[in-house]
């Protein structure tokens, strides 16, 4: 079996495998699968309202898999992409807000505010690493708790005890006319653009540009980098704030897009996390990234309609989404399988 | 004479790249037979091969005259083969009984049963002399010891034949002696041993056969008693060469590198460079020869920049560049090879050409306005892997997937090329076989030649003699003495390294001693 055979039949076994064992926790809670997958799939695919939904959920995805994904090419591990996300959103949130500027300035202020916010809230962890060598994964973490209380305090004070800020102006606003007639009135938005823009400049960055070849050295072997005179602290602060940024405009599509304004929260969104899992899916490349963003958004998505046009109730469903995620997260293993059945074939 | 083991005509290919090409090697029972071959002529994928890890494309093999097919490791463990790797496959915090049992551990009902293991343990290891304690944890053994476990390991698991990947490189050579004494016995014992090498001494101290491969082609098998060090050596580069290293006599002018009172802490605050004086002048290769840990990497650490000096100065040129920065030292004029070229010299998981550009990949033409000209990049490498016979499949081949003689050819590679002034070459030729030991001398009296210094820190006294214009002995970060190659012999140098200085030294008939009374010096 050749290379390129083996690279496409492993996400297809992984997805089929997901989708059986899925189907077998249906049939065991006495739910019928067929109906439930027909679900799934009208949910994703089945009018073009859904699939407009489901690229508008891609989105932010693929900016938290962005986020996670450059971290980790660089040598660090990125647990804040939710926070940094979060106070991404209330940045877009609030920018929007508060100004009154004509849209070729204000959207774009409104996206480089939450840009600079997660960047801000990845700067701190990538300070802490680079001068006193405190474990970005403690910082991180910590520092989305942070996010999430100051943005609901945030919230609070500036809506005068309120639990939710005014929408945004208009001038603000991701939204379109002509992407949501296209799509039957969905909420698709501009943002999917944004993200994608993203993507590129993620591989720009680390396969173009002098920085990139720099956090990639600091990355793999800081004693090396140091050895051929870079600046390691500098560049661990740099990979952080980059990665913020690319959460901070994760935060954004919520804000200028879907939700047009922040509410204050009792959890997390579970974006930033999911970005995770997002990057990991992708192999941490920015192409990756969109696939996992893609296999993240519409399975979240489309498992809303599971409920409503199946009676399959939430909990199961999302047993069934996560079972099919684990699949494909576990590939290394059919890709193991699949090498030494052609293995065993080459030896007869 | 009776075969345990045939490889015959075996080929293996990575693609279009035949790592192995016709190879035959044939082992007799209780024989010792060496594997030779410069670093990356195949020596490991052959054994690998054996060893069920590959698949040969072509060719056959055959155990005690029967064809098998060795498809996996567990298929070779029943056949008997069992291998001594190079990097040991120990867990650190277990005991050798539990090492040795792991993966396949006795149990009753349930329970792992040591005592009776660690039992057939001692009676293997009293067998054959290897006189490992069963109870002891591997972190509290030495390295010798560490690899008699991993002996026994393939004994317990009923090895007949025993595969010995390198298995010299890390021990002291009194260790070298006891590992000999103990495939002598192994040997006496009926069983057979291949042993992989590219060290010479080795082979023929203790082999009884010697199969050759070259650039992944067998060239033939020879017995040991019938040949030499230097047939050897023709055999496994393909051409005659020179152990000792041809040079004129050296023109040193202006000086390059001056050390003045310089003192250099460890990382615990430990001033291990103790007000140290040295200098280095164009035209030259200054040796500094010493024992490990007498201060050589603090010393070289501080010259390029990658640590704080306490006190003292490093002029280079006309410069003083006590704790500048790496960059502004090696923008100076100065070119690195460094001590440990995993750690400092490559970013491993880079590839060759991005490796080669990592001193000057910020310049033009590799890059300008923030953005990286890879085409450049790749240009630049693939005339060092041409000047400099890197052996890799091309310039976008993974660092780490080069053999050690190759890294650090590349690693030469990019720091000549940059021209430098002073030439630092920490342990330049460490692990590598005679192929391209010679090559490395070569290119740094070349060097010298052109005028450039060269500081050559080794410790391999033969190395030291060979190449340097002038030798300064470090003891106890200081410089005990320097000396000309011609003007002393080994035996001195022994007693410098020692810390004796030359008050001390008597020179007798039978070669230099320290003076009546001051034997208590150290």
């Amino acid at each position: 079996m050749s290379n390129r055979i083996i690279n496409v039949l492993v996400p297809v076994i992984s997805i089929i495998l997901g989708l059986l064992v899925g189907a077998v926790v249906m049939l065991v809670s006495g739910y019928d699968p067929i109906a439930g997958y027909a679900a799934l799939w009208n949910g994703i695919f089945g009018d073009t309202y859904a699939i407009g939904e489901t690229i508008r959920q891609i989105s932010p995805y693929i900016l938290a898999g962005l986020a996670v994904a450059f971290a980790f090419r660089t040598g660090l591990f990125n647990i804040g992409v939710e926070g940094q996300l979060i106070v991404g959103w209330f940045a877009a949130a609030y920018v929007g807000m508060a100004f009154e500027l004509p849209k070729f300035i204000h959207l774009p202020l409104a996206l480089l505010a939450a840009a600079a916010a997660g960047a801000i809230w990845g700067l701190i962890p990538g300070l802490l690493k680079a001068t006193l060598k405190v474990h970005e994964v403690i910082v991180t973490i910590m520092m989305n708790y942070i996010a999430l209380h100051i943005v609901n305090a945030l919230i609070k004070s500036i809506s005068h005890g309120g639990f939710k800020l005014d929408k945004i102006q208009e001038t603000a606003s991701l939204r379109s006319d002509f992407l949501s007639e296209l799509t039957d009135f969905s909420t698709l938005h501009y943002g999917i653009f944004v993200a994608l823009f993203m993507v590129f400049i993620m591989w720009f960055l680390l396969d173009r540009m002098k920085l990139g070849y720099e956090l990639k050295s600091v990355g793999f072997n800081e004693n090396a980098a140091e050895y051929a005179g870079m600046n390691v602290k500098k560049n661990i602060v740099m990979a952080m704030v980059i990665s913020g940024a690319f959460a901070g405009l994760g935060g954004a599509m919520e804000a200028l897009g879907t939700f047009g304004n922040i509410s204050a929260r009792a959890g997390f969104t579970g974006i930033g996390f999911d970005g995770i899992a997002v990057a990991l899916l992708g192999a941490n490349t920015p192409l990756g990234v969109i696939f996992g963003a893609s296999l993240f958004g519409s399975l979240k998505y489309g498992a809303n309609n599971m409920p409503n046009a199946a009676d399959i109730p939430i909990e199961i469903v999302s047993i069934v989404i996560a079972l099919i995620i684990f699949f494909v997260a576990s590939g290394y293993i059919i890709r193991v399988g699949l090498l030494r059945l052609s293995k065993k074939k080459e030896a007869k | 004479m009776e075969y345990v083991i045939e490889m015959l005509n075996i080929d293996k290919k990575f693609g279009t790249f035949y790592a192995n090409k016709n190879i035959t090697l044939q082992l007799g029972k209780g024989e010792i037979h060496a594997l030779l071959g410069e670093n990356g002529a195949g020596k490991s994928t052959l054994m690998n091969v054996l060893f069920g890890l590959y698949q040969p494309d072509g060719g056959q093999i055959k155990v005690k005259g029967k064809a098998v097919n060795i498809t996996d490791p567990n298929v070779a463990n029943d056949l008997g083969i069992g291998m001594v790797h190079q990097h040991f496959m120990l867990v650190e915090n277990l005991t050798v009984t539990e090492n040795i049992i792991l993966g396949s551990e006795p149990t009753k009902l349930g329970m792992i049963n040591i005592k009776d293991s660690a039992k057939k343990v001692a009676e293997i290891s009293k067998l054959y002399g290897l006189d490992v304690d069963p109870f002891a944890k591997i972190e509290d053994i030495s390295v010798g010891m560490q690899q008699r476990v991993e002996i026994l390991k393939t004994l317990y698991r009923g090895a007949e034949i025993l595969i010995f990947d390198e298995p010299t490189a890390s021990l002291t050579p009194q260790e070298i002696d006891e590992l000999i004494r103990i495939m002598r016995k192994l040997i006496e014992e009926g069983k057979s041993i291949i042993i992989i090498t590219h060290k010479l001494q080795e082979i023929m101290d203790v082999s009884d056969r010697v199969t050759v491969i070259r650039k992944g082609e067998g060239i033939g098998t020879v017995i040991t008693a019938e040949t030499n060090p230097e047939e050897l050596a023709t055999l496994m580069v393909g051409r005659q060469v020179t152990f000792k290293t041809e040079k004129g006599p050296a023109h040193p002018t202006e000086e390059i590198l001056r050390i003045e009172n310089l003192t250099v802490a460890d990382y615990r605050n430990i001033n291990k460079v103790k007000n140290l004086n040295l200098t280095v002048r164009r035209g030259e290769i200054v040796g500094l020869a010493g024992i490990d840990g007498n201060g050589q990497s603090e010393l070289i650490e501080a010259i390029t920049g990658l640590r704080k000096v306490k006190s003292g100065k490093i002029i280079i040129g006309d410069k003083d560049v006590t704790n500048k920065r790496p960059r502004t030292i090696t923008e100076t004029g100065v070119g690195h090879i460094p001590q440990d070229r995993h750690k400092h010299g490559l970013v491993l998981d880079f590839s060759v050409g991005y490796n080669a550009a990592l001193q000057s990949y910020y310049q033009k033409p590799y890059s300008s306005n923030g953005l990286m000209n890879y085409k450049a990049v790749a240009d630049h490498a693939n005339k060092i892997i041409a000047d400099y016979d890197v052996r890799t499949q091309g310039e976008h081949e993974l660092a780490r997937a080069l053999s050690g003689g190759n890294q650090q050819k590349l690693i030469i590679g990019r720091e000549v090329e940059r021209n430098p002034d002073l030439l630092i070459a920490a342990l330049p030729t460490r692990g590598l076989d005679v192929g391209a030991i010679e090559f490395i001398h070569r290119r740094l009296i070349e060097q010298r030649d052109q005028g450039k210094a060269v500081l050559l820190i080794s410790f391999e006294l033969d190395e030291v003699m060979n190449v340097s214009d002038k030798i300064a002995v470090i003891y106890d970060g200081a410089i005990v003495d320097t000396v000309i190659p011609a003007e002393t012999t080994e035996q001195e140098l022994g007693l410098f390294m020692a810390g004796h200085n030359k008050n001390e030294i008597v020179k007798t008939e039978e070669g230099p001693v320290v003076k009546e009374g001051d034997d208590n010096h150290v």
